[in-house]
């Protein structure tokens, strides 16, 4: 039975008593109690079923390492499923429910697998379910989806947000043990800046239970002064409850840390990611403790030795009454008289080595232990729980020797450093035959990018396992951090008592000839099931490499990531392979060390914050005046301005309309305007566009095009001169950031010597278009310094100055046909221009229009439109635009790539306007089939539809499309079939819908 | 070998499984074979397959560096489909789903194929027109998809937030019979045809030359010693560039990083694939339970097999976009690898320079759905020096400009 002890347990405070909710019971425990330990308090040994088989489970760790005890915590908005109840801290009105069992934990249906599992062997599911074929998808996978999966799934949005916090530091310690404590102190005491982590609520680590005396005090008055001595220096800052997660190339760390999950009233954020960039850093992580492999292990009830401990002397638990020791080292003799002194009962320790002969061993030979070498388990039995356990000798096939009745077995296989940091970051391992296992190999550490050494270990990470090794290896690490970065350190280790240690046998399976029937009752990886036998089986098929067997078995997968099972699997396979260890090598150690919310990763970048809204100066009045706005990029353009009881289409029809008849007003300010100034611009310029820019005059504008190195056209609009040296380049809305991207590249990249500099002055201007026939008429009833008549300011001209009293520029450009002024006035006098307009507007009943209108006007007058016209494949040949193609220039982007034979090719798609015959509307994005298939028996194509509009102008259908030698066939009638293949015709006509001759642009 | 049935697995239960045997076979090199494919991967080993199945080839090796389907097959995020727009791509793609309806069964080995069907939303007017042309051209293309509203999305995948705020969904291109498969398997069950077939898949033998004699390859160097071919395909995705430099010639190919991570396995919860473009992220669910998610690749070449976090922050913000009850889920795992992408994003299928030499790279972010319709045709190429399926994706079509650009039909392309 598993219960509170009347004394003892240095991290609770009995005078603070916490009830908690489980599986819907009332239960209590202490303030300082972990979820598992309080469970335990009150005999609640089973906590969880297994992935696989539904088997029950108990706690088997009393840290991150945990496989079983996963728990569903809190409710709706602040359920989590896959909790750890071993890291799970305690607090008033905690709830938890356990997971993948139905109807209950005490009895689940699913655990039925267990009783097939002599069916169900490792990568079961490759050799069956194969037919009927149609079965996979409806029958089987539905059931195997339905058993697999742990907790269930969140239902609601998460209550929480969570932050980031973005830190740079000399030296980042992960792991504050007695190692982290010393290696810290050794690196801050040099004058280095130290940020020192621990996952726990606890500095001190395992010393507190485990270690002997330090600098002659006792471990736990030895932590406190050094944690005190670390938070009074002001170079070295400390957090607890913050997981090393992971560590990227050239020093780039994620640490979790976790505010409120221990107190969900605190406010704030419930988590906090850090992303820190450190020069040097010290991975202290400890080491955790194997279990071992013999049949029964896992029942509820067999538990890791160091665990054990871990709930008497630091929750003052007792997992049992009657506890037998089994283990293949000293370190579980600690174990052994940790119960005895909590005055519980060990009836044996069985030792699998030959003899034992180390002080701990006299210790507790002398407590009146006894102990038994050369033994191991033949196997554990119980109804959901530890009750017998049978002795055999360790070198046997599990002859029963004696049985031994028990409620608890602890067990240790020997310790294993956490490696992980080190390894994520390329951190190679070497083999260590006394203490049988890997450790990493300082000749082989994560380097940076000059070669330097920039991850270390300190302490029992290292592999050095006794206190007086530790720290003497932290202070080394934290010394050697300390003088990769020039500082100087010295001073000494703190001093421990040394500790004789005898070598870990490697011992991994009980006993050594165990037969198939027992083996196949040993678990390796407690979570996802696999026993020894499946990884034999995966080397018996040809799964050998330790990849392979991973996935083939799912050894290691689990949410635990093997902490616990990846050594003893690697064992088994080597030596099913009869190879050794070492040649096996270890499965890749991936980020994070243990799980992360993916809320935490996100940060507070959601809802709202998600991505920032552009808005232009006059936002607020498209919202003010029911605009139906679309997303534009980041932007969002009024894509319409219905009035009310008026739908869409038709406010859409009613701006063209009022625009091409009397005058509408645009807002025009998501237009890239790029600056591109300095004595190399022009020569910069005519490389970027095709066309020549550097003969542009000062006062006039110029439509440009932009092609990629492959020769399509990616982006188009005006250039205007500003003076000698000056050009303002307008792009889409879309490319204003992407052609800013490309022009810096190339001027970093290829033409660095180039005198020439590039701004971005999108947001810095408002960009008003007034257009229309009244559109000179609404600009002449306020004042302008400058004169606006057809020949003050002719086509493509732009001037300068002051208009209605606002400092303006007034490009003379038309993307409608109509007679139209681009007016550019600083953002912050926006919104007053455009009221301004609307009012002088008003006479002549002026619309504001919006992006669906301007794309209708556009494609009448058959101007294209990237990302309609263009997608990435056409080039400025295919639109009709060699007009816009210098012949002069030696170079341009994409000039030798649209010489190329395919861009050539007399065959190739282009642009036409397309008419239905009936006068409807062509769907957009519908193609042109031609006679016969493919090769692969696909229809033949001849060309397809880019835009289609209704046109309010004409009163029918437009549509603008690519079309096989389109120029050449007009008149001709091609068939642009409908999804249901039913024919939709259209014939081949002049892309120019309205005012073919552009007579209204220019009055 | 075995077949591999339910009978199977009840008679082996009785007898604690001692009768299964290697699934493929451990051989030493041979002195010569007909052809030799380096890479182990996916689409090595479905080439060799379809060469021996198709075209009577079977004295062919497969040569792997490290551990069969260890690089990109064994690390990507599984997703299949094949509403491509350019009708190459449609072809090629939508051939291999096809084969991949009836893997298991061909194989005898069940790789999963799960046609749960995919959705690839549309957030934009110009993703919805974007979608609406492909719903087109895959209607000719023999490809079956369908452009469906934000409600029929909300009933296909309920834990989707089709409201925004940000980026509401307006509507999503719908392919019913896409879906995932599970990735080793593929690679596994294709290994274990080729060596029941009398193939030799030789893993921890790196090619490290090619040799050729007047223009012609006649062998290759190995970590296992020199080995004879008449014919060469190279596969070897993230490390074509490397091998092609030993045939002597270039490929128009970066490598970069491509991460993925998975959650921690919940109960089912979610039973399509959701790729997202605007916001750019894409999540399915594996059948053990763990949201399975694709992240952006990096900025800059290397061949490192580990990412920028950042990308990793980036795609899982835009899936708790999308998705907020995944908030309080945890990443489990995250891991990268390294993908060869073209001038185009279309892959390679192509004769070389060196006669008898072929190549097969390039599949980039999403070639793991492709794997049977390229081998197929990878096969047919080498067997005939020929093949309707792999015509247009020559070396070529670099110099000639004729390229196959899909990236107008998705920024994700997985
Ligand atoms: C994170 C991620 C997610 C992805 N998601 C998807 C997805 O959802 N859907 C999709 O369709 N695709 C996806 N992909 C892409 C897909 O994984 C690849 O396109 C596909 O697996 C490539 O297969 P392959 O056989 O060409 O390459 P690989 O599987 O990489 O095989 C190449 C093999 O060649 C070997 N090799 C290399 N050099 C040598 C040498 N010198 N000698 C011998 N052997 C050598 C390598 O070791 C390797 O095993 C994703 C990729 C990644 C990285």
């Amino acid at each position: 039975m598993s219960h509170r002890l009347s004394s003892g347990g240095r991290l609770i405070n009995r005078a603070n008593p916490v009830s908690f909710a489980f599986n819907g019971r009332t239960m209590r425990g202490f303030e300082g109690d972990t979820l598992a330990s309080a469970l335990l308090g009150e005999d609640q040994m089973l906590m969880g079923r297994s992935f696989k088989y539904h088997r029950p489970r108990g706690v088997v760790a009393s840290g991150a390492e945990e496989p079983n005890a996963l728990v569903g915590l809190g409710r709706d908005h602040s359920y989590e499923p896959n909790a750890r109840a071993t890291t799970t801290e305690l607090f008033e009105g905690l709830e938890a429910e356990t997971q993948n069992h139905w109807p209950s934990l005490e009895f689940d249906i699913g655990a039925i697998n267990a009783r097939l599992s002599r069916f169900l062997p490792a990568g079961f599911y490759y050799k069956m379910f194969l037919w009927p074929r149609s079965f996979w998808k409806h029958v089987y996978e539905p059931f195997i989806r339905e058993s697999a999966g742990l907790g269930k799934p969140p239902k609601r949005r998460d209550k929480d947000h969570y932050e980031h916090f973005n830190v740079t530091t000399d030296v980042l310690v992960v792991g504050g043990g007695i190692a982290g404590l010393t290696a810290a102190m050794a690196a801050g005491e040099a004058g280095s800046q130290v940020l020192l982590v621990e996952q726990t609520a606890h500095w001190g680590g395992r010393a507190p239970v485990d270690g002997p005396q330090i600098d002659d005090m006792a471990p736990n008055a030895w932590v406190t002064q050094v944690v005190s001595a670390l938070q009074a220096m002001p170079n070295v800052e400390m957090r607890n409850r913050c997981m090393g997660a992971g560590v990227y190339d050239h020093g780039y760390a994620l640490l979790s840390e976790r505010i409120s999950d221990h107190a969900p009233d605190k406010a704030g954020p419930r988590q906090r990611l850090w992303k820190v960039r450190a020069a040097q850093i010290i991975t202290a992580t400890g080491a955790i403790e194997r279990p071992l492999s013999f049949a029964g292990n896992d029942l509820p009830g067999v538990m890791l030795a160091s665990a054990v401990r871990d709930y008497i002397v630091n929750f003052g638990v007792a997992p049992g009454k009657r506890t037998v020791v089994v283990t293949n080292n000293d370190d579980a003799y600690r174990t052994a008289l940790t119960l005895k002194a909590a005055g519980l009962e060990v009836p044996a320790i069985l030792d699998a080595r030959e003899d034992a002969t180390g002080a701990l061993d006299e210790d507790a030979r002398a407590a009146g232990i006894r102990v038994i070498t050369g033994r191991g388990i033949a196997s554990v039995i119980g109804k959901g729980r530890v009750e017998v356990v049978h002795v055999c000798a360790q070198d046997s096939d599990g002859a029963d020797y004696e049985a031994i009745e028990a409620d608890c077995v602890a067990m240790s296989g020997g310790w294993s450093p956490v490696v992980h940091l080190w390894s994520h970051a390329g951190g190679k391992l070497t083999w260590d035959e006394a203490d049988a296992h890997f450790r990493p190999d300082p000749d082989r550490a994560p380097k940076g990018a000059s070669g330097e050494v920039f991850v270390r270990t300190a302490g029992t990470a290292s592999g050095a396992l006794t206190t007086e090794d530790a720290l003497v290896d932290a202070n080394r690490t934290g010394q050697a951090a300390a003088m990769a970065l020039g500082h100087k350190a010295r001073g000494p280790a703190p001093r421990a008592e040394p500790e004789s240690r005898q070598v870990t046998a490697p011992i991994w399976l009980m006993p050594e000839n165990a037969p198939y029937e027992k083996r196949a009752k040993s678990w390796l990886d407690f979570q996802n099931d696999v026993k020894v036998s499946d990884v034999e089986l995966a080397a018996q098929e040809g799964y050998e490499s330790v990849e392979h067997t991973k996935r083939y078995t799912t050894l290691g997968m689990a949410t635990d990531q093997g902490k616990l099972s990846n050594i003893n699997g690697l064992a088994v396979l080597a030596k099913s392979l009869g190879v050794a260890i070492p040649d096996v090598g270890t499965t890749t150690f991936r980020p994070p060390y243990t799980p992360v919310p993916l809320g935490a990763i996100s940060g507070e970048a959601q809802g709202a914050l998600f991505q920032p809204i552009r808005k232009t100066p006059i936002h607020d009045w498209h919202e003010a005046n029911g605009a139906h706005f679309e997303p534009v990029g980041q932007w969002r353009r009024p894509y319409a301005f219905p009035k009310s009881g008026e739908s869409v289409e038709d406010a859409v029809a009613r701006e063209v309309t009022t625009t091409r008849q009397s005058v509408g007003l645009l807002d025009a300010s998501t237009l890239g305007k790029l600056i591109v100034k300095g004595p190399d611009a022009g020569r910069f310029l005519d490389m970027l566009y095709t066309n020549m820019m550097s003969t542009l005059k000062v006062g006039k504008c110029r439509y440009g095009l932009m092609c990629s190195e492959n020769g399509f056209l990616i982006d188009d609009g005006v250039v205007a001169r500003i003076d000698e040296h000056t050009w303002l380049c307008h792009t889409t809305s879309g490319g204003a950031d992407s052609i800013h991207g490309a022009m810096e590249e190339w001027l970093q990249t290829e033409w660095w010597d180039w005198k020439v500099y590039v701004a971005n002055v999108t947001e810095q201007f408002a960009q008003i278009g007034v257009v229309g026939p009244k559109a000179r008429e609404v600009l002449d009833a306020v004042s302008a310094s400058f004169d606006l008549s057809k020949d003050g300011l002719p086509f493509m001209g732009w001037v300068e100055g002051s208009l209605g009293g606002i400092p303006a520029r007034v490009f003379r450009i038309s993307f409608s046909g109509e007679l139209s002024y681009e007016i550019a006035v600083p953002a912050n006098h926006g919104r007053a221009f455009w009221d301004m307009m609307l009012e002088a507007g008003n006479p002549h009943g002026i619309t504001p229009y919006g992006t669906e209108a301007l794309h209708i006007m556009r494609a009448e007058k058959g101007f294209i439109m990237i990302g309609d016209e263009t997608d990435g494949t056409v080039i400025p040949q295919d639109l009709g635009l060699n007009w816009a193609i210098s012949k002069k220039k030696d170079d341009y982007l994409g000039k030798r790539a649209q010489m190329r034979s395919h861009m050539t090719d007399p065959l190739r798609w282009k642009l036409v306007g397309l008419e239905t015959l009936d006068g409807s509307v062509l769907p957009d994005g519908a193609y042109a089939v031609d006679e016969g298939d493919t090769v692969n028996g696909q229809r033949n194509t001849q060309g397809r539809v880019t835009s289609s509009y209704h046109s309010p102008t004409l009163g029918r259908g437009i549509a603008m499309g690519l079309v096989e030698r389109g120029p050449d066939r007009m008149g001709e009638v091609v068939n642009f079939p409908a999804l249901d293949g039913s024919p939709q015709e259209a014939r081949i006509v002049s892309p120019v819908f309205y005012d073919p001759d552009g007579e209204k642009q220019n009055v | 070998m075995g077949r591999y049935s339910v009978f199977a697995i009840a008679r082996e239960a009785f007898r604690d499984h001692s009768g299964w045997t290697r699934a493929w076979g451990n051989p030493a090199p041979k002195k010569r074979y007909d052809a030799i494919i380096i890479g182990a991967g996916g689409h090595g080993l479905a080439t060799a397959y379809y060469l021996g199945k198709n075209h009577g080839l079977k004295n062919v090796a497969i040569l792997e560096k490290g551990w069969l389907g260890g690089g990109n097959t064994g690390r990507n995020t599984t997703i299949i489909r094949s509403n491509y727009l350019q009708d190459p791509s449609a072809a090629i793609y939508e051939k291999a789903r096809g084969l991949y309806e009836d893997l298991s069964q061909e194989l005898n080995y069940n790789v999963m194929f799960s046609p749960r069907g995919v959705l690839m939303l549309a957030q934009t007017e110009h993703e919805i027109r974007g979608y609406k042309r492909t719903a087109y051209a895959n209607a000719l293309q023999g490809v079956s998809t369908e452009f469906v509203g934000p409600k029929r999305v909300k009933e296909l995948c309920p834990i989707m937030e089709i409201r925004g705020p940000r980026y509401p969904v307006l509507g999503a291109l719908w392919q019913p019979r896409g879906g995932t498969a599970r990735h080793d398997a593929v690679a596994w069950g294709y290994a274990r045809k080729c060596s029941e077939m009398g193939m030799d898949v030789i893993q921890q033998c790196e090619v490290t030359g090619v040799r050729t004699e007047r223009g012609k390859v006649v062998g290759v160097s190995t970590t296992k010693g020199d080995i004879e071919c008449a014919k060469l395909g190279i596969v070897v995705a993230g490390h074509s560039g490397h091998v092609a430099d030993m045939a002597g010639f270039r490929l128009p190919i970066d490598s970069v990083a491509l991460q993925a991570l998975v959650s921690e396995p919940v109960k089912p919860c979610m039973d399509v694939v959701v790729m997202a473009n605007t916001v750019h992220g894409y999540m399915s669910q594996s059948d053990k339970g763990e949201m399975v998610i694709g992240g952006g690749t990096d900025g800059f070449n290397n061949y490192t097999q580990r990412g920028s976090f950042h990308h990793i922050e980036e795609t899982v913000r835009a899936l708790c976009e999308t998705f907020p009850m995944i908030s309080r889920l945890k990443m489990l795992r995250q891991w990268g690898g390294i993908v060869d992408i073209t001038g185009d994003r279309s892959p390679i299928l192509s004769k070389t320079p060196v006669e008898g030499v072929f190549i097969n790279c390039g599949w980039g972010t999403g070639g793991f759905k492709a794997i049977p319709g390229s081998g197929w045709g990878f096969a047919e190429l080498m067997a005939k020096g020929e093949s309707p399926l792999t015509a247009e994706f020559g070396l070529d079509r670099f110099r000639e400009g004729r390229f196959i650009d899909e990236s107008v039909a998705a920024g994700v392309a997985h």
